[in-house]
């Protein structure tokens, strides 16, 4: 049913970006199902890595496989096939601003499939419904609604394809504890029922504990760890107990362990 | 592609079999198949998904939506040979599929409605605007006495930005302008034998309307525009609200600059507007009426009065004062998205161009009352 091979493959990816090498050597394998965390000092070129993997920076030697294709030399009929099977959520959530909540969500429903309209409207509704959204909000425009439910709704975008990847790119920064716990239960949950493969980018060190599978850590230009928690926070490399030795590292491991 | 068979119902079981990949490409081709089915109106039914390959949120949809529609009309549903997984997907679907039925919608109000909407946010607009007038000037006269908090490095950017740099556009339409006078008007004094005539008409024109009012526009397209856009990116990236905690205000530092720059920098550059318009005008005389540049520069001495001059170089700073508030004010206005920064910045040189239409129009007929 679901091939066991691994979903994204990186090796020896470079790039030097603004005269640095932000990357000398990359290698990261993702397997099918898994959740796993990109983290890294500031300036570790984790942004950068999740900007190769989505083939809007191109690195300068090196090889990306994302669902077995190679990203290099895609043509843009290969790269529209990969980009209709991921949904990412960024940062800053890009939600369209001049499109409600609703039409931001069917947005790529309406360039993807060739569904009614009414179909559409209830897919997408139904997606703003998982995130946890009022659905009142659906005919809200982005800048209406709090950071928080703007969060939600673009993970809906997101998700709306029921992508089998998706990026994450600080999903719960700027979140409060409850809304951040509660999107850390919604990743699981996505990832349970629709096996979804998940790639985190976070400084959230509860959801780093608590929903990862594994967690690769950037530094120096590499991977220097791929490993879960309980392992990665043990390497003895200095950048990696600089990262995890801090007083609050020590207390969200104190917790979880 | 070969149709593949997602549903089949055996109407003696009573029993459902439910096959294939039940994802969003698919869900078309379910749904017709499902809407083909004749269904018995009671009693049971049990739905198999043993065959289901796969199923995403969609396909789960589609069929907790025709579950629905079956236990309204009364029959029984039971599920069979669900994976764990599936079920799960399904539960959740569930859960959440009441809710979607009540997406309220967007709330269009009727012409008149719309037409008063309009016309309230107009008189708004135009409060806040004499607001953020009143608001501006007792900023000035608080910092008008304090020399030493004068932004003297923002102003001189300004003037730069909006006056040096504008130099070759403005000398460049302004030059050309001169020429088509000088050619529409040429073609008719010729046929009267009046040829010299042209030094009044161009010098008088230029002097009192054109010069002041197309630098005006090509500033208020340039400039204006630019002030919006700035201030609007500004206020969404939160700048104005960092600049307010830390003590400073935005009037002093952005606006106040931009509209003291702009009110130096027009009248300089309607001045340099006439030298150019005048310039075209005189090459056109020459090699169409074949006034030479001496006679005309000559007559032109003599024939228009300074008066002129002054009067078009007095428009200008009203015509700075319309351009800056305007385009400061709207940017001020704008709201939360890239689109508001847009709809603002068309808006702001729509105004500005109108408002200095409707004063150039104001000074005329002053100006006609009172003989100048």
């Amino acid at each position: 049913m679901r091939d066991q091979k691994p979903i994204i493959e990186i090796k020896n990816v470079k790039i030097q970006l603004g005269g640095d090498w932000v990357h000398k050597d990359i290698n990261l394998t993702v397997n099918r199902g898994e959740i796993i965390a990109i983290v890294g000092g500031s300036g570790s070129g984790k942004t950068t890595l999740l900007r190769e993997m989505l083939m809007l920076q191109r690195p300068h030697s090196g090889s990306i496989k994302i669902f077995g294709q190679e990203l290099m030399d895609a043509t843009p009929e290969i790269q529209s096939a990969i980009q209709r099977r991921w949904g990412v959520l960024f940062q800053q959530n890009a939600l369209f601003s001049s499109l409600t909540l609703l039409e931001n969500t069917a947005f790529p429903l309406v360039e993807h499939t060739k569904l009614d309209k009414k179909a559409i409207r209830e897919l997408a509704a139904l997606k703003i419904a998982l995130t946890g959204l009022p659905m009142d909000a659906a005919v809200k425009f982005p800048s209406q609604l709090s950071g928080g439910m703007q969060k939600r709704a673009a993970l809906a975008r997101a998700i709306v394809l029921d992508p089998e990847l998706i990026f994450l790119d600080e999903p719960t920064a700027g979140l409060d504890p409850d809304s951040a716990g509660g999107l850390d239960e919604l990743i699981l949950d996505l990832q349970s029922t629709m096996g979804l493969t998940v790639v985190i980018i976070t400084h959230d060190l509860d959801t780093l504990w608590h929903i990862t599978d594994r967690v690769a850590f950037l530094g120096e230009g590499k991977v220097l760890c791929v490993d879960n928690m309980a392992n990665l926070v043990k390497n003895p490399h200095p950048l990696i107990q600089e990262f995890f030795g801090g007083a609050r590292g020590r207390r969200a491991q104190d917790i979880y362990q | 592609m070969d149709v593949k068979q997602f549903t089949a119902f055996d109407q003696k079981s009573r029993r459902l079999t439910c096959s294939e990949e039940w994802n969003l490409l698919n869900l078309t081709q379910i749904k017709k198949q499902l809407s083909k089915i004749q269904w018995p109106s009671s009693g049971d039914i049990t739905i198999d998904g043993a065959a289901i390959m796969s199923m995403d949120s969609a396909g789960a949809l589609l069929l907790t939506q025709f579950m629905h529609k079956a236990s309204r009309s009364g029959v029984k549903i039971h599920l069979e040979h669900f994976t764990q997984e599936t079920q799960h997907l399904l539960d959740i679907v569930q859960k959440r599929a009441i809710s979607i039925t009540s997406i309220p919608k967007r709330k269009i109000p009727n012409w008149l409605a719309q037409i008063g909407r309009f016309n309230w946010d107009q008189v708004i607009e135009l409060k806040d605007y004499i607001n953020f007038i009143g608001v501006l000037s007792f900023e000035f006269l608080r910092l008008l006495f304090k020399p030493r908090q004068w932004r003297w490095n923002a102003l001189t950017n300004v003037i730069d930005t909006t006056g040096y740099k504008a130099l070759p556009i403005i000398a460049l339409l302004s030059f050309m302008i001169g020429v088509v006078i000088a050619y529409q008007m040429g073609n008719y004094l010729r046929s009267y034998g009046a040829n010299i005539f042209i030094v009044n008409l161009l010098g008088l024109s230029i002097l009192r309307e054109f010069g002041p009012l197309i630098t005006s526009i090509m500033v208020a397209g340039r400039t204006g525009s630019a002030f919006t856009a700035e201030l609007g990116i500004m206020k969404i990236n939160q700048e104005l609200d960092a600049l307010r905690t830390m003590g400073v205000t935005p009037a002093g530092l952005l606006l106040l600059p931009r509209i003291f720059g702009l009110f130096i920098t027009l009248p300089l550059l309607t001045m340099w507007a006439d030298i150019f318009g005048v310039l075209g005008g005189m090459l056109m005389a020459k090699s169409m009426l074949d006034i030479s540049y001496y006679d005309f520069l000559h007559r032109f001495q003599h024939e228009i009065p300074l008066r002129s001059l002054i009067i078009g170089l007095g428009k200008a700073p009203v015509f700075a004062l319309i351009i800056a508030s305007v385009g400061c004010f709207q940017g001020m206005q704008v709201k939360g998205s890239a689109e508001s920064v847009g709809k603002l910045t068309t808006r702001s040189v729509v105004l500005a161009i109108f408002f200095i239409i409707v004063a150039d129009a104001i000074f005329s007929v002053i100006f006609s009352k009172v003989n100048l």
